[in-house]
Parts: structure tokens; C-alpha cells; sequence
């Protein structure tokens, strides 16, 4: 059932994609960040992905572009997922965003936002949404340190 | 004499602070009020008492779940997965231990597949008593709610005298589960069941067919299944839109293929809806589980496998080879090998997924959470616009979002 739609979906987007593997029950694709717009409507359109899952990065600090952008989608006709993936390089961390095709991508890319700095071009509306107004930083990536703290309400100074 | 006031910044920048007709007002609500249990803040636009448009924002109890996740070993994370939903904390164990297994090429043992598929299901319970005895008491409903509450904690009681802890449980174990149950467990589960079947009983005479809860349910927070789809719902809200879509019989995972259980569904997806079909499955969750006493095999509980598994306490201390691998695996953790897994589980509130990935070695590079609970705050304005006012506090109510788990 699954390596069927698989199969379909890595016939015809195939071209397209730089990678298309399956692993651990799921097809990724490896796509250029332009085409990842197309390559999902194809997906949600022509093989029923119409759930978004799931949007996130990865940071490779040593590598360039430094980036991945992961997005998961979920078919509730074939029961099957399917990742897409891209690279994006510090200088412009940037991805069309998909709100136009899901609703719900609209939290989780200022999410992504707030913790990579990964800036979805379409979505206007990219404020804090786990952290608040004016933090300063995206705190997933490898060089945030762990430990830095941005109190919004200073610290009080207590004598002992 | 009180300090003088200072002025603190705002955390959040609300979409809007201009009504769009004549005579609306903009309202703040959250995040302590005690209609919103769990911080959330919901900005409305209200024309009387009638909802315009709301701007929902969490984020309140974020705490650094997933940059945490990246300097402890597989194993340390266990606790921290506990805490996303502690209404249900044993499913995110298992979902979490199940992705790490995935990577790691495993298959758990025929017991503790039972076991994990019998203790997820008993937790399902729990957080559906929490959920609708919650969204009851804020109608008023107080008997209800302490009928429900009642087995809630009957149920986590029992969970502590397995675990060791009553909401909290650190359980689950790469690879299988901490240890194996206390004598007569199994008699006392069957007890907690029979006594939850009258509770339940009672509640549904009290509140189904009465007037005030359906004024206040029926035909209140509807969302269609498109809409539901659009906006990334799953779980009882998916299934209360009319369609019977759960990962338990989608995706059969652990021992979900061989059990006897049905997918309720709503009929229009309404707070109603909503309700019942958590009430259902209720039952439905009882059933499996009765199913899997019967079912539940003997043999060890955890895999043989050196890389993840601790060695007997018995060797340790009298084994050279066993005291290194206890050592290891304490220091070092589990060398997990290099790769990417995204692994879903059907959790309480819906499509529970641990997206890691490993570099190899002992800690994590990443671990995302997929979490309902946050992606039903992007769209539960969908269920409150429209509505009066007051319909917030039971739409709120019946979505059950978990304060843990929407912000990590």
C-alpha cells in the first residue's frame, strides 16, 4: 500500500528532487529551496497529503548551507507520511512559506521562526509565538549556549 | 506601604488593537485565568457579547524542552518527555522509546509490546477523565467532575504503585520498561475498570440528555472535517468531525493490529461531539485493555541488547564486562546510530510524533516534538469565532489543550 503511492510519488517527482529515499517506513525528498512550494502542492494535490504534520530545522553549524528545513505531511487517504527536505544557507535562511496551502502551518512556521530565524517569505505573520516580544536570538541553534538567560521581568536584587 | 508600580513589558504584541465595526471592544483573557487551565492567552474582539475574531498565544510554560534534549544522553531525556503531557506521560514515553528504537533497529519483547499497548491505553483513560471532568466543572457541573476525578485518581494511584510516582512516571525504557508488575496489578486494574463503568454510567445519566449541557454543547465550536484536516486537528477532535481516523487502526503500532476496538466518531463536530466521543473512548480503551490482560505473554521484559539495555544489578557488581557496559551506558549513553526518524504514535490529544535525529554517539543532535496540542492553538480560533463569549470556556474546554505539551 505505502510503497505503491511511494513509488508513484518518486516517478513523478523524481526529476525534481536531488534525493528520494525511504527509510524507516517514510519517503524524503531532498528538494531545492524554490521548488519546495511546487513539490509540496503536488503532493498535497495529486497524491493526497492534505495534512500537515510538522515543521522544523536542523542546524549543521560546520556545514554550508548550514540549514535543513524538515516538513512532514501525513496522508489520511493512504495512511502514509512523507518528508521534504531543503537546504538553506545562514546568509539567507529563507523558504516560501505554505500557509496558502495549509492552515496549520501558520504556528508552526513562526515557531520555526523563533527558534531557528528560518523566515518563511509569505507569511506575514512571523512574531514570537513560543518565546515573547524582543528576545533576542533563535535558542535551537548550535550556537545559542545553552545556559544565557533574557529574563523579560529583571531579576530583583536581594540582599542576603 | 506596597513599591510603587513599574511598568512591565508586554510579552506578547497582539494581532490587533482596533475593532473593525462600530462599537467593538478588544478583551484579554489569560493567561491566569481559570477558564484557560493551562496558560494560554487569547485576545477577542468582541461586538456585545459575540466573538469577532480571537488571536490565541502560548508559549507561557516553554521551557526548553528541545535545546534541553541536546546535551543528555537517550536515556536522561525520558523524564523530560514525561513532563510534555502529564495528563498522559506515559504515552510520550513510549513514543519517544519507540522513535529511539526505530533507530536503533530494535524490536521489544512480546511482553513489553503488550504491556506498553495495555499502559497507553489506560493512560488514554486518564487523560480523557481529566479532560471532560475539566470542561464539565467549568459548566458548573461539580458532581460530574467528582465522579471523574474519583477513578483519575484510583488510576493514578495504581500507575504509582507500578511506577513510583502518580503523574510523573519515568517508565518507559529504550528498549522495553523500567521493571515488571507488582503482584496483583492486574486484580486491582480489573477492579479500578468495573468501578469506572458505573462512574461513567452515572455521568452520562447526569449530563447527556440534560438541557443546560446541551444548550451549552450542541452546535457550539463546530468545525468540518475539511476544516479540521486544514488545520493539522487529529485525534478526538479529527474523529468528532465524522471521520474515523486514528493511528491506532491507520498506522497499527505496538499491539494495536491484533485488538478487538472500535473508532468513535462525532456527527458534526461540535463541543458535544467532542465530548462523547471521549466518553467513548473511554470504553473503548477499557475493552482493549481487558483484552490485554488476557492477552498479556510471559518472558522478559527489556531486549537483549547490550547497547541500550542496563545489565542484570546481580552482574554489575560481581562482572568486570557488565560494571564497563553499566558504566558506559550511564557516562556515555546509548550509541544510537547516525540518522533521522520521525515516529507517531496516536497520543491522547491526537498524532503524538518525536521527530530525532542522531549523529551517533550517546546524546542526541536533535529531538522535535510533534505535539497536538500546539498545532490545535494554530486553529482553535476556527471553534471560537462567532460563538458568544461565554462559549469559550466549554470550546476551550473540549479541545483539552495541555499547557506541557503546546509549549515544550
Amino acid at each position: 500500500m505505502s510503497a505503491a503511492v511511494f513509488e508513484q510519488v518518486r516517478e513523478h517527482l523524481g526529476p525534481v528532487a536531488q534525493e528520494a529515499t525511504v527509510a524507516h517506513g517514510m519517503l524524503a525528498l531532498l528538494v531545492e529551496p524554490p521548488r519546495v512550494l511546487d513539490v509540496v502542492r503536488t503532493l498535497r494535490d495529486q497524491f493526497g497529503f492534505d495534512m500537515f504534520l510538522d515543521v522544523t530545522a536542523v542546524d549543521w553549524p560546520e556545514r554550508e548551507p548550514r540549514f535543513d528545513v524538515v516538513w512532514h505531511f501525513y496522508s489520511t487517504r493512504h495512511f502514509v507520511r512523507v518528508r521534504v527536505k531543503t537546504r538553506v544557507p545562514l546568509a539567507d535562511p529563507t523558504v516560501d512559506t505554505l500557509v496558502s496551502l495549509y492552515g496549520s502551518a501558520r504556528y508552526m512556521e513562526r515557531e520555526c521562526h523563533d527558534m531557528y530565524g528560518i523566515r518563511f517569505r509569505g507569511n506575514d505573520d512571523l512574531r514570537p509565538i513560543l518565546l515573547y516580544e524582543g528576545f533576542e536570538g533563535h535558542p535551537l541553534r548550535k550556537d545559542y549556549p545553552k545556559q544565557k538567560e533574557q529574563p523579560l521581568v529583571p531579576y530583583r536584587d536581594v540582599k542576603p | 506601604m506596597s513599591a510603587p508600580p513599574t511598568t512591565l513589558p508586554n510579552p506578547i504584541r497582539p494581532a490587533f488593537d482596533t475593532g473593525t465595526t462600530e462599537g467593538s471592544v478588544i478583551v484579554n483573557i489569560g493567561p491566569s485565568h481559570p477558564a484557560t487551565h493551562g496558560t494560554i492567552q487569547i485576545v477577542a474582539e468582541l461586538s456585545g457579547e459575540r466573538v469577532i475574531r480571537t488571536d490565541v498565544h502560548c508559549g507561557y510554560l516553554h521551557r526548553g524542552f528541545e535545546k534541553e534534549c541536546e546535551s543528555h544522553t537517550w536515556h536522561n531525556l525520558i523524564p523530560y518527555v514525561d513532563r510534555l503531557n502529564y495528563c498522559s506521560a506515559l504515552i510520550n514515553d513510549f513514543a519517544y522509546c519507540e522513535a529511539v528504537e526505530k533507530l536503533l533497529g530494535i524490536e521489544i519483547t512480546p511482553r513489553a509490546r503488550y504491556l506498553r499497548t495495555l499502559l497507553a491505553e489506560y493512560s488514554r483513560i486518564a487523560d480523557h477523565l481529566t479532560c471532560i471532568a475539566a470542561a464539565l466543572m467549568e459548566l458548573g457541573a461539580m458532581t460530574a467532575f467528582l465522579y471523574l476525578v474519583t477513578i483519575r485518581d484510583y488510576i493514578y494511584e495504581h500507575l504509582a504503585d507500578l511506577t513510583g510516582a502518580r503523574v510523573t512516571y519515568s517508565y518507559g525504557r529504550i528498549g522495553g520498561l523500567a521493571h515488571d508488575l507488582p503482584a496483583g496489578w492486574l486484580k486491582r486494574l480489573e477492579e479500578i475498570l468495573t468501578e469506572m463503568d458505573t462512574f461513567t454510567g452515572r455521568v452520562h445519566g447526569l449530563v447527556d440528555r440534560n438541557r443546560i449541557f446541551i444548550d451549552r454543547m450542541r452546535d457550539v465550536g463546530v468545525i468540518s472535517t475539511a476544516e479540521a484536516i486544514n488545520w493539522g486537528f487529529t485525534g478526538p477532535i479529527l474523529r468528532s468531525t465524522g471521520v474515523p481516523r486514528d493511528l491506532r487502526k491507520d498506522t497499527p503500532y505496538l499491539a494495536y493490529a491484533e485488538l478487538d476496538f472500535e473508532v468513535p466518531v462525532g456527527i458534526k463536530g461540535d463541543n458535544y461531539d467532542r465530548y462523547y466521543v471521549r466518553m467513548r473512548e473511554i470504553d473503548e480503551s477499557a475493552h482493549m485493555i481487558r483484552q490485554l490482560v488476557e492477552m498479556l505473554p510471559d518472558g522478559p521484559l527489556c531486549v537483549d541488547d547490550r547497547r541500550c539495555t542496563f545489565p542484570d544489578k546481580q552482574l554489575v557488581y560481581t562482572e568486570i564486562e557488565s560494571l564497563i557496559n553499566h558504566f558506559k551506558l550511564v557516562m556515555e549513553g546509548p550509541q544510537v546510530p547516525p540518522g533521522e526518524v520521525y515516529s507517531a504514535q496516536e497520543g491522547a490529544n491526537g498524532e503524538l510524533g518525536f521527530y530525532i535525529v542522531s549523529v551517533g554517539g550517546g546524546v542526541p543532535w536533535k529531538v522535535h516534538c510533534r505535539s497536538p496540542s500546539f498545532v490545535h492553538m494554530g486553529g482553535v480560533h476556527k471553534m471560537l469565532d462567532g460563538y458568544q463569549l461565554a462559549d469559550i470556556v466549554p470550546t476551550f474546554g473540549s479541545v483539552n489543550m495541555i499547557g506541557g505539551e503546546c509549549d515544550r
